[in-house]
């Protein structure tokens, strides 16, 4: 009878199992349809929950990259770009169904590697991944109907570089257009969580896709300047912060490669005094806290109607004690760890500048763990549009609250940032959205809710969260030749 | 009217007068001012994050705590024109021992019948805790004039009823005339003495989050000791976004005016499955404080034998059927 002992209603742990990953010692990259060892350092990715060594990896080195390139060239000329689209279609849904099959273990893979929540690998990430599969796929046989002209071309290589927040969803992003449109590819994972892009390489020798159609080198920043700088590249997309993809613009000017950016982001998202402040509440938690923070979009300006400012804080701060930080295999975790001890380092010098500034911060009791990378969700109120932590990305669970009197002064605040990804409105009344949305200069504008994903959505910045646009219809546009 | 409406200034509910909440029974327009003034539910936003809430995983400790708090929350319930005095004694044994081999299986919160069988059960119950509620204010619809609701409640509450259970006007709520509820609601609680009130709402005829929102807080306003879901004799019944935004609208009535109110749900919650995510809801909703009998119940008939059913399972590790729990 000890298990009905309890006093009070203490989650019991609900750990997701670890074997489900099928987590090998060692992995390769995977070039021209082999895995191989690549040439390059063997690397050891670690759990950022615990700091233990999860698996070595074996990583390219410029040599690899050259290969891998005339692989993608090859499988380009070859087969790849004169196959019918409704052939490519085939190979992409038998894609996104092996995704969904293999679903738990690389939901479980992508936390272990990354430090996310199983439930958000879980219920977002990886069926996410699969529906842009899914998306393209029946894209891929339809291009004459998609408003680029009868009989739109592929552009031919693509390199794409992806970053470590949604490992295997930012893969798919950037794999399935491309493929649905008739290029190659080669793919660079980000150094510190390489191993589901490694395993949806797997995935993709199981569907028998012609070997060299899909690359996929695990490395550092020089392996994906080598990447950049491979003359056979026709078309670069690039996913990741600002200052690199500044840096990689530079690099491919006047080279002809055709370039894609999706850098970061400092979203406002704006509470009206009509919102509906209980939703409201919600998705500022959705916003700021999703996967740590560590979103390109997410929501780390909180712009509040002076009127309701007090109410909705102090309402988020009751929510936010009820956030479970803690091992990322529990199925009952929010916040995860922070990915790396260089992030970490990141979002603790920030969040010191805005204790600096002046700004009263605010974080709710929870205890860290003892090793691994963690910071608890943070708020900062008494911030001002001047201050770093109002400007600069942070990119971790850092929320800013700012204040604001009128619509008028809620878009000029919105909208005074180099950046320009996403937005978020949040009123109960229809003209005030319209009117807002046709005023905030931002790729995504999100009414009553935020961080929501649909592969038919396009998604895309303006400004310094860079340009193109990725997911519906204009994802297509990044990867064919004829643009109308 | 106007007479109900100066007994409950004069009762002097402390905290709504405090809170400057208690001029707004007053009339019409003052009780419109103040429930259209409460902030809106956002429907998809209210489901989104009821549907969360579900994915949280109970087990093992946690599981077994759940199980036995769900069952000191039962209003085991029985109300069919078909009742028997038989029926209701053994509602009532089962009770005050759910399990009769098991005396470490905690009796429910209550019975709730209709209320010429209280007398039945009250002396059935009399000692073992158990309390006794009765449905009254011509239950289910609530189609009856003033008087006739007054002196069906009197009469449950004179046959020993400690606890009654009284549905809403929706009629006169949907069309605006919330002080006509509202007067109820205050002269209803004046002829309970005593006993507590649960004010159902049938939200399944309120239909919109607002509605519930705007119904919660009038019947905490009157004077309501618990706000209750709906009779079980309307579909939909208890939803997971109804039951979110009830136990939103009593912990904003506490952070308001200090007053601890409960929350009732009832009709169609049949697995210990669905009781559990009810539990993490209050739990992370409303707060810890909520989770006690004498401030959150489950009015429900079979729910009661699933929660025993999975008791079992978790103390023997094996699962008996149906046949091994009393169907009464």
């Amino acid at each position: 009878m000890s298990a009905f002992d309890n006093t009070a209603f203490d989650y019991a742990p609900a750990p997701e199992s670890r074997a489900i990953a099928r987590l090998k010692p060692s992995y390769q990259i995977f070039v021209d349809g082999e895995f191989r060892d690549g040439r390059g350092e063997a690397v050891k990715t670690i759990n950022p929950a615990t700091e233990e060594p999860l698996a070595e990896v074996a990583e390219a080195n410029a040599a690899d990259v050259t290969d891998a390139v005339a692989a993608a060239r090859r499988a380009y000329e070859g087969s790849w770009s004169r196959l019918p689209g409704s052939e490519r279609s085939k190979y992409l849904f038998r894609i996104a169904r092996a995704i969904q099959e293999r679903g738990r273990e690389l939901a479980v893979l992508e936390s272990l590697d990354n430090g996310k929540p199983i439930k958000e690998s879980r219920d977002v990430d990886i069926p996410n991944a699969a529906a842009h599969f899914f998306y393209y796929a029946g894209w891929a046989d339809k291009l004459g109907y998609a408003g680029f002209g009868p009989n739109p071309r592929p552009i031919g290589v693509a390199g794409q570089i992806i970053p470590w927040n949604f490992p295997l969803l930012m893969a798919a992003w950037k794999i399935a257009p491309a493929l649905a449109t008739g290029n190659t590819v080669v793919l660079k994972p980000a150094e510190t969580t390489p191993l589901t892009a490694l395993t949806l390489a797997e995935i993709i020798a199981e569907c028998d896709l012609p070997p060299g159609v899909v690359n996929v080198l695990a490395g550092g920043p020089e392996v994906g300047q080598a990447l950049v700088e491979e003359p056979g590249v026709d078309k670069l997309a690039f996913t990741g912060s600002t200052a690199v993809g500044k840096q990689l613009q530079r690099s491919v000017a006047a080279s002809g490669k055709r370039l894609s950016l999706e850098l970061g982001g400092k979203a406002a998202n704006i509470v009206f005094d009509d919102a509906a402040i209980d939703q409201a509440v919600e998705g500022i938690v959705t916003g700021i806290f999703f996967n740590q923070g560590h979103v390109c979009c997410a929501g780390s300006r909180l712009l509040v109607q002076e009127s309701v400012h007090d109410e909705v804080v102090s309402a988020l701060q009751d929510r936010l004690q009820t956030l479970r930080l803690g091992d990322p295999l529990d199925k009952n975790t929010d916040i995860g760890a922070i990915n790396s001890a260089v992030q970490l380092a990141r979002v603790r010098e920030l969040a010191d500048v805005g204790e600096a500034e002046g700004a009263t911060r605010w974080s709710p009791a929870c205890t860290l763990p003892d090793r691994g990378f963690w910071f608890p969700p943070t708020v900062f109120t008494g911030a001002s549009q001047a201050s770093r932590i109002a400007q600069e990305e942070i990119f971790g669970p850092v929320l800013t609250v700012l204040t604001f009197r009128t619509p008028q002064e809620a878009v000029d605040k919105a909208n005074n940032t180099p950046y320009g990804l996403s937005a978020g409105v949040w009123t109960e009344k229809g003209s005030r959205i319209l009117w807002m949305a046709n005023r905030l200069r931002a790729g995504v504008v999100w009414a009553n809710t935020f961080n929501r994903f649909d592969p038919v959505s396009p998604f895309g910045g303006y400004g310094e969260s860079g340009f193109g646009r990725e997911g519906g219809r204009h994802g297509l546009a990044a990867y064919l030749e004829s643009e109308a | 009217m106007s007479i109900a409406l100066s007994q409950t200034s004069a009762s002097g509910a402390v905290g709504t007068a405090a809170a400057g909440l208690a001029d707004a029974g007053r009339d019409d327009a003052s009780l419109r001012r103040f429930l259209h003034g409460l902030p809106g539910v956002d429907q998809v936003g209210a489901e989104a994050r009821a549907a969360a809430l579900a994915t949280r995983s109970i087990k093992t400790t946690a599981k077994a705590w759940a199980i036995d708090t769900a069952i000191r929350m039962v209003d085991l319930t029985t109300l069919e024109g078909s009742d028997t005095a038989g029926k209701v004694r053994s509602l009532c044994g089962k009770a005050a021992r759910p399990d009769p081999w098991d005396a470490s299986v905690p009796a429910v919160a209550a019975v709730c019948v209709y209320p010429d069988l209280v007398a039945t059960a009250v002396q059935v119950l009399r000692g073992t805790g158990v309390q006794v509620a009765s449905v009254a204010t011509a239950f289910p619809s609530g189609r009856a004039a003033l008087a006739t609701k007054l002196v069906d409640v009197a009469e449950a509450v004179a046959a020993g009823a400690s606890e009654i259970d009284m549905v809403i006007d929706r009629g006169a709520f949907l069309s605006g005339q919330y002080a006509k509820v509202f007067d109820e609601i205050v002269a209803v609680k004046q002829a309970c003495g005593s006993a507590h009130l649960k004010v159902i709402l049938e939200t399944g005829e309120l239909v919109t989050l607002d509605s519930v929102r705007r119904a919660s807080w009038l019947a905490l306003l009157a004077g309501g000791d618990f706000i209750k879901t709906s009779t079980g004799k309307v579909s939909p019944a208890a939803t997971p976004p109804v039951a979110l935004v009830m136990l939103q609208a009593v912990r904003d009535f506490a952070a308001r005016t200090g007053e601890v109110r409960g929350v009732k749900l009832a009709g169609g919650i049949r697995t210990t499955k669905e009781a559990v995510r009810y539990l993490v809801m209050v739990n992370e909703v409303a707060g810890q404080r909520w989770l006690d009998p004498a401030t959150f119940r489950f009015g429900a008939s079979s729910l009661l034998n699933d929660l025993l059913q999975q008791r079992h399972k978790l103390t023997t590790g094996a699962y008996d059927g149906p046949d091994y729990v009393s169907i009464d």
